[in-house]
């Protein structure tokens, strides 16, 4: 997970992305971005892999600034 | 036709009118678990009392799918080969979101095997089934209707029951006591026993419909399913056929629901004409409930031994109420006729309730899964089960996250004390793979007994207690089957052999089985290497 694999790819994915969700209101977003969550999550495959990715989006939670 | 729910006679007991003897085992309740146990022990020899508070087979269909395992277990019983010939065998499943098919499936049956993966038939057909094949041991099992048991005392060498009967109430001895009581067990709630769990909001309507024209468009039956179907305002609907053309229907219907006011007919009957348009139909049966996965802490206390339902509820999806019951019958029986019979000590049944609460665990994990998936929690669980339902129409890996309930397979024992572990096609613990044998079948030459079993070039050793049968094999001094398809070797391996327990779960394998070593597996699997461990031996 600390690993950079976006390399020099970073940019235009990001991009991409971005580009992915024009056009869209707010809740089509949400959609889009759930099929995508599960969809990569396909991608990845692995259980625990995928455990770990869950445990640190969701640790962000606990050291947002109030 | 309404099912004929005929009364079973009440006979006065003996025990109003003078002490009786001992029995070795009292069973309360006489539902599918009770009645099985009383069989499974009568098999092995073993005497038992059942008390039943009743005098009918259970009322409404209850518990219809019956899994493969189950099936294999009420053959080794006597009434497997009646279940089938009555009951509706179903291969095709649909999906629907909406008005729109997600997918289907065929669950094409595979070859070399006497059971399918599942058969709907009533819970009363059970019943009633189980009841013919106890009388067929009239000095074994003594059936007992309108015999309520309101109390009882553990009196450490023995139970004392309270049984109170239309002519009054009298005492019973018996060895061990099995409470079968269900949901509900009045004997779980005498003891005080915390049964906790995960309570869940969701009400569902759940009716039988008796039908002559199949909704399916088909005569074959299928099993339908709905996420947001057109036709109910709710989130899932169900459609299941049984025998006598009565279908299952399973609606849900939402937290905010009086139970009361929906379990009408006013309310009900245009709900199944919403789903079936305009096909004559009956109502035979419904109920509006509400559901929890919860279990016992020890399905063991001294002298009181907790099956079924008593000991562990789980939701509807899945089948697992029936079938996880069925198979607690099939892992206790034959420990508790060993422990009577003086071959074991007591502290044999400890590994039942190890053995049957890791699989209850199993069957509460799939059970709670498929409810959460059925009933989100919150907007965002909605949204993430709309998309898999959107992406499921395409995507493969999306059909698979849609859960409507995992159906019931036989839990695995694997790593537990009894099992010997090993390295081969089928891991010790795990429940006999059936396979054709010429005309026999594996499950009905293995199970009820321990047994020893070599699947093509290997070796025997003679041990005492032990039976043993060449499956592949020449001549043997004893019997030898030949695997003419191949159905054995390809779920067994060949060269091997495997030790299994009188519940037809493996209990160890061997590439070179000696003497030595396969007394000890069996030792071990009798629960005496445990014993020894705990006693520092």
């Amino acid at each position: 997970m600390d690993h950079d694999n976006l390399g020099a790819d970073g940019d235009a994915v990001y991009a991409a992305l971005m580009a992915t969700h024009e056009g869209l209101n707010e809740a089509e977003s949400h959609a889009l971005n759930a099929r995508l969550v599960l969809m990569m999550a396909n991608q990845i495959g692995d259980a625990d892999v995928l455990e770990k990715l869950f445990l640190a989006a969701r640790s962000y939670r606990e050291s947002t600034p109030q | 036709m309404p099912y004929d729910y005929r009364p079973f006679p009440y006979i006065t007991p003996p025990g109003l009118t003078g002490p009786e003897p001992r029995h070795p085992v009292a069973i309360i309740g006489a539902g599918p678990i009770g009645l099985a146990l009383a069989i499974d022990l009568a098999t092995k020899g073993v005497g038992s009392v059942v008390l039943d508070d009743n005098n009918v087979v259970s009322f409404g269909s209850r518990a219809i799918c019956w899994a493969k395992r189950t099936l294999e277990i009420f053959d080794r019983l006597g009434v497997g080969e009646r279940m089938l010939a009555k009951g509706v065998t179903w291969r095709v499943g649909r999906l629907f979101h909406g008005a729109d098919e997600v997918y289907a499936f065929d669950l094409l049956p595979e070859d070399g095997h006497k059971y399918p993966a599942f058969i709907n038939l009533q819970q009363y057909y059970v019943e009633e089934y189980l009841i013919d094949r106890a009388r067929d041991f009239p000095d074994l099992i003594d059936l007992r209707f309108k015999n309520a048991v309101t109390d009882h005392q553990d009196r450490g060498d023995h139970v004392a029951l309270t049984v109170e009967t239309p002519d009054g109430s009298y005492q019973l001895e018996a060895q061990y006591c099995v409470a079968c009581d269900g949901a509900g067990s009045p004997t779980r709630k005498r003891m005080g026993l915390g049964f906790d769990g995960q309570t869940f909001d969701e009400h569902f309507l759940i009716a039988d419909v008796e039908m002559d024209d199949s909704p399916f468009g088909t005569d074959t039956p299928e099993r339908w399913f709905w996420f947001e179907p057109p036709f109910h305002n709710g989130q899932s609907a169900l459609l299941h056929r049984q025998p006598d053309n009565i279908y299952r229907i399973d609606l849900q219907l939402g937290p905010d629901t009086d139970p009361k006011a929906e379990a009408t007919e006013e309310k009900v009957i245009p709900r199944i004409r919403a789903m079936v348009g305009d096909r004559p139909f009956r109502l035979d049966w419904m109920s509006v409930y509400k559901f929890r996965c919860a279990k016992l802490d020890q399905f063991v206390h001294g002298r009181m031994i907790f099956a079924g339902d008593s000991a562990h509820v789980v939701s509807p999806f899945g089948a697992r109420g029936g079938n996880g019951g069925i198979q607690d019958v099939d892992n206790l029986g034959w420990k508790l006729a060993r422990v009577v019979q003086g071959q074991s000590d007591a502290s044999l049944l400890d590994s039942y309730d190890q053995e049957r609460r890791q699989c209850c665990d199993e069957n509460i994990l799939n059970s709670s899964r498929a409810t959460n998936f059925m009933t989100p929690k919150s907007p965002i669980e909605a949204l993430f089960r709309q998309e898999v339902l959107r992406l499921a129409h395409d995507m493969p890996f999306a059909r698979r996250l849609i859960n409507s309930g995992r159906l019931s397979m036989p839990g695995s024992l694997a790593g537990l004390p009894l099992q010997t572990d090993a390295d081969t096609p089928v891991r010790p613990g795990g429940a006999m793979p059936d396979a054709p044998l010429g005309d026999a079948w594996l499950i009905d030459v293995v199970q009820s007994r321990f047994c020893l079993l070599g699947f093509g070039d290997v070796v025997l050793p003679d041990v005492d207690g032990l039976a043993r049968i060449g499956v592949g094999q020449g001549a043997q001094n004893y019997p030898v089957y030949q695997d003419i398809d191949g159905f054995a070797t390809e779920r067994y391996g060949t060269g091997m052999a495997y030790l299994f327990r009188p519940d037809g779960h493996v209990a160890a394998a061997f590439r070179a089985p000696d003497a030595d070593s396969v007394r000890e597996a069996l030792r071990r699997a009798c629960g005496e290497l445990e014993r020894e461990y705990a006693n520092g031996s």
